[in-house]
Parts: C-alpha cells; structure tokens; sequence
C-alpha cells in the first residue's frame, strides 16, 4: 500500500510538467504576442500594462527560457497579479510595504466553488445510487422505464437553459427563491443560523442546476452496474442460501456497485471544475468559474493561466483521492493482490 | 439493416437528426424573413401566425433564426466531432499498434489532457484567439479526441494477436495497410457510436459557449446566443427562452438516442 501510495504521488510530477507544457503553449496561441493580442482588445491597455505583461512572462527572452521561467512560477505557484481587478494577486494573499494585506482572488473565489461542488457530489451520489438502485431491481417496469427517460433528457438538457427557467420560474415569477449571488442584502444582520438558512436558499438553484448531468450519468451507471452484479454467481448462492432480497440487493450487491463509483467521483472533477462557469456566472455566485468567465472577457492573462493551472492541480489531487479511496475500500487492492 | 429498424432508439434517433438536417438544408428556402433583418416595428412581438416563433428585443424573426441556427449547431457538431475523430483514430492505432513506448507516451499525453478541465481550456484558448464559428469548431475537437483514442487503442490491442493480422504481417503486408484494412474496419462500431455521442456533447457546448458570448458571434444567429437574448428579456417575453432551449435538447437527445441504439444494434451480441 505504502509503495503504491508513493508511486502514485511521484507520478503527479511528470503529468504538472505536462500541465505546464500544455498553459505555456496556449499563451503562445495568440497571433504575435500576448501584448499585442491584449492591446487589440483592451483599447485601455496602455503601453505600461503592455510593458507588464512582456516582464511577467518574460516574452522578450528566448522560448526555452521563458518556459523554464513559466516552469519555475508554477512550481512555486506564483501567478503574478491581476491586470483588471486592482492588482489583486492571482492566487494568494500578498502584504504590502506598509503591511496591509491583500487576498488573492483565487483564494477568495475557491471555497466558493469547492463548496458547490462538493454539495453536489454529495447530492449526486445520495440520489444517483438509489435511482440506479431502484431502477435495476425494477428492470423493465414503468419505475426503469421513468428512470431511463429521466436519465435521458438529463444528458440533453442543457444546464443553462434549466437555470433561466428555473430561475424564472421559481425567481421571478413565484419569489420563492433568490436567483443570484450567496447572500441576500443585509445579511449581516441575521442571526448566525439565519445567515446559514439564507446561503442555503441561495444554493439550491445553483447546486441542483450543477448535479443534473452527473445525476443521470451516475444513475445510468449504477443500474447498469447493479444489474451485472445481480447476474453473477454469488447472488445466484446467497439466492439459494435462502438470504432475504432487500439483504442480498442492500448488502452484497450494492456494496460492489458502489465501489467502482469512487473512481467515477475522480472523473468528474474535471467536469464539474469546469460547468462552474456556467452556473456560476448565470446565478452571479463569486466562484472560482465566474472568477474565469469574467478573466477571459478582460482577457486578465495572468488570471487565466493561474486559474487554468489550479483547476488541473486540483483535478490530480482529485484523481489521487479517488485512487487512494478505492485501493483502501477495495479489499483486492488494498491486500496487494490486483494491481 | 432490418434489426436497425427494429430498434425503437436508433429510428426515433434518426427521425429527429433527419428532420434538423432537412430544416437546416432548407433554412434559405423556407424561412419566412432574413434572420438578420431588424425590423424596429415589430420588437418581442408574442408567437403568431406573421411570427411563428415571435420576435426578438430588434424585431427579427425568431423562427428564421432558428432555423439558420439549426446549419451552425450541425456545422459545429461534425466538424469538431470530425476533427477529435481523426486525430483519436491516428494516435490511438500508432498506440495500439505499436504499443511500447509510443503507447507510453500518448497514453500519458491522453491523461495529461483529460486532468484539464475541458470548459477551463477552451475558454482560454479562446481568450487568447478571438471567438468566431471555426475557432470554436478548431477548438472543441482539439480537446475531446481523448476518449476516441483511448477506444482505438483497446480494440487494436484485442484485434492485433489475430490470426488473420498476423498472417497479414507474415506475409509481409506494410503496418499502414494491415491498419487500414485489418484493424480499423474491425473496430468501427465503437468509433462511431462514440462519434455520435460526441457530435450530442459537442452541440451542448457550442450553445454553452454562444450563450457566454464567447461562441458564434452576433449577428449570425445560433441557439446558444438567442438564448443570450432570453435571459435578457425572460421578464416579457418567454419565447425566446423557450425554443431554442428546446431546440438544444432535442437535438442533443437524437444523437444520445442514435448513438444508443447504434451501440445496442451493432453489437454482435445482439446479432440472430
């Protein structure tokens, strides 16, 4: 266990130089350079910001050099300072000569996002494992036949054009929930458990809005699991054992059901990272995707890179979890005796 | 043939692509107004018998823009599924073929891109570029040929200690050629049923992207950015919200729905 762990740690390294390889060959997408791109879009780009943006990713050296210069900022995750929101630090919060401090915006907007999703990774799961379930134990009635349907148009549905009718519906025209940001005007003033009641109201449309495509693509996937469990031998024996139903279908086949799911969570991450933009910047939350959305409209490069980068880390150290989960809950694993 | 008719999925699938397809074809012939023209008398005019769909917040017919917006969404859909394909199906025969160190490093290269949130990296090379209908299409199947690989290399694994690939390369047939007529026919049911599912998620991103404004830009009309428009007028006028998402998922579920029924029909297991 120990030696896989520290294998799987050390492959981390190879795949952040790839990552890296991969953000500095984007940022030489633009036609010319950088400076030159910005300028063509930001008319209030000034020869001074130009001049910045040259010095912070050194585009007046030699090519290697300035990827060994990206390489080294990475490493230390140093992401210089935003060009449109007041010189913010990208990433972490610096102090200043006179020792006020200033956050960073990735450090502001991260929780933010980390906390939606997780939340939605909860929910996906609680929901998907019993719809899946359900519809596995009821194969072909009209419960399957829902599901499936269910499953169906939560794959095609797109999440935004939910949210504006939701919002609509559930905002404008019956009240019954906030539509954007976390809190509501003057929320300082409730009391600690209203101001918790009142973040949670602002979630529901954005967390739900979130977990619809995971919800049926992990529906999908544990009736599919659960029914080639059913199938296999040592139902067939627990079956002929004389085991109650719900135990066979509760205990022995669900929990092989599950596991698979735990790698599935490390797949998803990329997935969810990414759909934040989106929701995020429909319901007005400041998370990190909105953080991205508005970055690229004022095309804030250093913003850009930064967050591009701490998306991919977060999804390794996602895949790592997930990989970490199912070697300690699988018993095969954890034992040594699969690979 | 036949067991592709008998396949509820597949046909309803087909029916529903088909009939876009015509829309889009017919888009020039058959739409009742220039989907461009700004019309300052007839702003968020309600759905009637002149406007089937309504109008928009510059008097422009609805149902003509949508009906152009149909040949951009299939545009985008086979293109950028057009472009992830081919580049799946070269890296991963060289993979599965060769295996070794080549497979080594575009397996690597594979996983390197799939922990890069995919909406993260198109909205920055697109920040970087500037948005319009082909870099989008450029854009979005350079960052989904991962999975087309990853299918390519395991049939090529299974395919490749057959007999008849090895009587081919002991009689000296060159490696392209026992590729091209051995191995890839061989694995062509995965290929396009993944295709098809790809050509539903490549749709969903195109209206995402648009809908952003950082997709098909104004004035040429898609889905995505007259929904852009909805959300600006949801308050007055729910028409405009309402088609074109439901546009995007019919669309989306004739290719899930295709693609299913293609998976089911082409099976071999399925086969008597």
């Amino acid at each position: 266990m120990t030696a896989y762990l520290i294998k799987r740690i050390l492959w981390m390294i190879p795949m952040l130089i790839g990552i890296s390889l991969i953000s500095f060959f984007i940022m030489h997408l633009a036609p010319g350079d950088v400076t030159s791109n910005e300028a063509s879009f930001n008319p209030r780009a000034s020869e001074e910001s130009r001049q910045k943006l040259r010095e912070l990713y050194n585009l007046d050296k030699p090519v290697i050099t300035q990827y060994g210069l990206w390489l080294k900022r990475i490493s230390q995750l140093d992401f210089g300072n935003s060009f449109a929101s007041h010189q913010k630090p990208v990433l972490w919060e610096k102090k200043d000569k006179s020792g006020n401090i200033t956050k960073g915006l990735i450090q502001e907007s991260l929780p933010i996002t980390l906390m939606i999703n997780l939340l939605g990774i909860f929910i996906i799961f609680s929901i998907s494992i019993c719809l899946g379930t359900l519809s596995a134990v009821r194969q072909n009635t009209w419960v399957d036949r829902a599901i499936t349907l269910f499953v169906f148009i939560g794959f095609a549905i797109p999440g935004f054009w939910l949210a504006l009718l939701l919002m609509y519906w559930t905002g404008v025209s019956n009240q019954w929930l906030p539509i954007s940001g976390l809190h509501s005007p003057g929320f300082q003033n409730f009391s600690s458990f209203g101001q918790f009641i009142d973040l949670l109201k602002h979630l529901v449309l954005p967390v739900s809005i979130s977990s619809l495509s995971g919800l049926a693509g992990i529906s999908l996937y544990v009736r599919n699991g659960m029914l080639d469990i059913l199938h296999q031998d040592f139902i067939t024996t627990a079956r002929s054992k004389g085991l109650q139903e719900n135990k066979i279908v509760f205990i022995h086949a669900l929990k092989n059901a599950i596991l698979p799911l735990i790698t599935i969570i490390g797949l998803s991450i990329p997935g969810l990272i990414g759909g934040s933009v989106i929701t995020e910047s429909i319901f007005a939350i400041p998370g990190m995707g909105k953080l991205f959305y508005d970055s690229v409209l004022m095309r804030d490069f250093p913003v850009i890179m930064g967050i591009l980068t701490i998306g991919s880390i977060l999804t390794l150290i996602g895949n790592l979890l997930a990989d970490i989960g199912y070697a300690w809950a699988d018993p095969r694993v954890r034992k040594g005796l699969v690979k | 043939m036949n067991i592709f008719l008998k396949n509820p999925l597949a046909i309803s699938g087909l029916i529903i692509i088909l009939i876009i397809l015509i829309m889009a074809l017919i888009a020039p012939f058959v739409a009742p107004y220039d989907p461009n023209f700004i019309d300052i008398n007839s702003i968020l005019f309600p759905p009637s018998i002149d406007h089937l769909m309504g109008t928009d917040g510059l008097g422009r017919d609805v149902f003509s823009r949508m009906l152009f917006g149909a040949r951009i969404s299939l545009l985008v859909g086979f293109v950028a599924v057009g472009i992830a394909t081919l580049i799946g199906v070269i890296l991963g025969s060289l993979a599965g073929f060769y295996r070794g160190w080549v497979d080594s490093l575009i397996m690597r290269f594979v996983d390197i891109m799939l922990s890069i949130p995919t909406f993260f990296l198109i909205l920055a090379v697109i920040a970087f570029l500037t948005p319009s209908i082909w870099n989008i299409m450029i854009v979005i199947g350079l960052t989904s040929w991962m999975g087309v690989t990853r299918l390519v290399r395991a049939e090529f694994f299974s395919l490749r200690q057959r007999e008849y690939v090895l009587a081919s390369e002991t009689m000296g047939s060159n490696h392209f050629s026992i590729i091209i007529k051995h191995l890839l026919p061989n694995s062509l049911t995965p290929i396009i049923v993944s295709s098809v599912l790809g050509i539903a998620s490549a749709v969903l991103v195109e209206s995402g992207l648009s809908f952003l404004g950082l997709g098909v830009q104004a004035p040429t009309a898609s889905w995505g950015n007259i929904l852009t428009d909805g959300k600006e007028y949801i308050q007055f006028a729910w028409w405009l919200s309402l088609f074109p998402g439901l546009a995007i998922l019919i669309t989306v579920l004739g290719y899930n729905l295709l693609g299913e029924g293609l998976r089911d029909v082409l099976d071999p297991k399925n086969k008597n």
